[in-house]
């Protein structure tokens, strides 16, 4: 049999939630993964030695690692992981690096899984509004949505190996541009509430960060405001042409539900729909539906939350 | 003088109902556009040329009805169209390599696509190209700035990051500030004149088959409230019944 193998998600420094959870799609395939973490400093390896399941810890260390370049951690990472299936997180940056690995090795790539049964995987297409089954044939790399396999429990005690690895940079960051706000970009947030045209303003939006706020929360939008207002940028676009989002947690706020919309959140583990229109399309998709003005609702919304989180 | 390639897919417009029949999506009533992040694309690449001259080709595979992305193309500005001749299904291994194989023939030094095809999602050809010919890649690229190099804005962990990107390279592009110009009437003309050149280029086996499309699973009819108040009753039911606060 050949190896499965996890690429350990990485977010601040640290290794994210969401490696457990690849770890668990790694044991749908068959087998208990190895888990590869990119590193420059070989403790940050450390957390991934608790996940049950796993049969190897390798810190991969290098200073390709510092910033993110897909020619150089694509490298560096191949380098060292043996033969087999590859599994990533679903996140931009690594499905990125998912084709690049695959590429590398002439194997294919398979992106957003969010099923495996055996030798098949099953992942969105169409913008969610049909799913699609393939089987695999050899080793391939996978990458995995979060929020839809359950979290390995820790509590395991496996060997961490470090291995120094290095890879060939092919771009040089210049300059970063950190976010003007500490709140979270709504690829990197497990909750998000977001805005639309309903919201009348985008100064309104402030109910909306308050909420954030309160609860650890990035703030979206919808295309209708973004293109309505300067003041949101694209960033902060969820859908077609913005950002796919997979959520714990989205909270629609004046959003109509447009199918461009739904494209990018309708995956969302829970959906909250604030509207005033009881037809709008959003409700057919929301866990909980709220008739009502945000002018009415957000203010009880914002000061339960906020006694709940006190 | 800059020999540019802008990869361009056709898939089923995004408002589109999709349904299912049998074990397989059927398209055959869907209409068919321009992924929308392949307009960034050709915008971007329109961008290169007017900075640093050279030729813009578009570059699609598919079968003869992709010829119309490739129309649409060659109205928006570029100035050369070819597809690559193909009908069926394959993996990104063959996909890429067929793909590869076809930018080395046209003598590619900058290709521009779209961050993922609107059928797919998936957003592995533009890197997955990159690896093949050894160059450089960004993805989601948001802004581009031409000065010898190309310099991309691209979203990075907390923010934006600048980047220089070597020649060589493979730029995929998200909507970002990009405004996409539209065709005029002398492109749409010169369009329905042009010729595509069509390539044919033996494509690998998959090792990745399809073996069915279904329908979402149906979500469960949710609960709904009348009425402001019941955000308290809502935010109680997120903590205590969802778990996700
Ligand atoms: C190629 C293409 C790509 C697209 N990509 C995207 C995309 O990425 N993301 C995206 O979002 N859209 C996208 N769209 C646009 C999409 O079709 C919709 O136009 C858009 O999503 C509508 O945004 P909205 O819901 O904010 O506005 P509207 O549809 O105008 O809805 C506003 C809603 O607010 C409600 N409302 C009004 N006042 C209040 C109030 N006081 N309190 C509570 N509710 C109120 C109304 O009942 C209404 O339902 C795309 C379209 C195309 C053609």
């Amino acid at each position: 049999m050949t190896e499965t193998i996890v690429i350990a998600e990485i977010a601040k420094g640290t290794i994210h939630a969401t490696t457990s959870e690849l770890v668990t799609a790694a044991q749908a395939l068959g087998g208990s993964p190895i888990i590869i973490v990119p590193c420059t400093d070989a403790s940050v390896a450390d957390a991934a030695a608790s996940i049950q399941g796993a049969s190897k810890v390798i810190a991969a260390k290098s200073d390709v690692f510092n910033h993110y370049d897909a020619a150089g951690w694509a490298s560096a990472i191949d380098a060292i992981a043996p033969a087999g299936t590859i599994l990533t997180s679903a996140t931009p940056q690594s499905k990125d690096l998912a084709a690049r690995i695959a590429a590398r090795r002439n194997i294919s790539v398979v992106q957003d899984v969010v099923a495996i049964d055996g030798n098949q995987l099953t992942s969105p297409v169409y913008s969610g509004k049909a799913m699609q089954t393939v089987a695999l044939s050899g080793p391939a790399v996978i990458s995995v949505r979060a929020n839809v396999f359950d979290a390995a429990p820790s509590g395991g005690s496996c060997d961490v190996a470090v291995v120094d690895t290095t890879g060939n940079m092919a771009t040089a960051v210049q300059e970063f541009m950190a976010r003007a706000s500490q709140r979270l970009d709504v690829a990197e947030a497990n909750i998000i509430i977001s805005g639309g045209r309903g919201m009348g303003s985008p100064d309104n939006f402030v109910h909306l960060e308050a909420i954030a706020d309160t609860i650890g929360a990035a703030v979206g939008a919808s295309r209708a405001a973004v293109d309505t207002w300067e003041a949101i940028p694209h960033s902060m676009q969820v859908g077609q042409t913005g950002k796919t989002v997979n959520p714990n947690l989205y909270i629609a706020v004046g959003i109509s539900g447009a199918i461009q919309h739904l494209a990018g959140m309708r995956s969302s583990k829970y959906i909250v729909a604030i509207n005033k229109d009881a037809d709008a399309p959003i409700f057919q998709h929301a866990d909980y539906g709220i008739v009502a003005t945000w002018e009415d609702a957000l203010p009880v919304l914002q000061s339960t939350l906020a006694g709940m989180m006190a | 003088m800059v020999n540019i390639i802008v990869l361009v897919k056709q898939v089923p417009d995004t408002n589109a109902k999709i349904v299912v029949s049998g074990d397989r999506v059927d398209l055959s009533a869907v209409k068919k556009v321009m992924s929308p992040y392949d307009e960034f694309a050709v915008e971007a690449a329109l961008q290169h040329r007017e900075a640093n001259g050279g030729e813009v080709t578009a570059l699609t595979l598919g079968g003869a009805g992709a010829d119309k992305v490739l129309k649409d193309a060659k109205a928006i500005g570029v100035d050369h169209i070819v597809r690559i001749d193909s009908d069926g299904d394959h993996d990104s291994n063959s996909l890429q390599t067929a793909i590869a194989s076809v930018l080395s023939e046209l003598g590619a030094e900058v290709v521009y696509c779209g961050k993922s095809a609107a059928d797919t999602g998936a957003g592995s050809t533009g890197p997955g190209l990159a690896e093949r010919m050894g160059w450089a890649s960004v993805s989601n690229v948001i802004s581009v700035a031409f000065d010898g190099g190309i310099t991309v804005v691209a979203p990075s962990e907390g923010g934006d990051a600048r980047i220089s990107v070597p020649i060589p390279a493979v730029i995929s592009c998200d909507k970002g500030n990009m405004k996409v110009r539209k065709p005029n009437v002398k492109g749409i003309m010169q369009a329905k004149k042009a010729k595509v050149e069509v390539k044919t280029v033996a494509i690998q086996p998959s090792s990745v088959a399809i073996v069915a499309h279904t329908m979402p699973p149906a979500k469960p009819a949710g609960k709904s409230y009348e009425g402001g108040a019941a955000a308290a009753e809502v935010a109680r039911l997120l903590r205590d019944e969802a778990n996700v606060i």
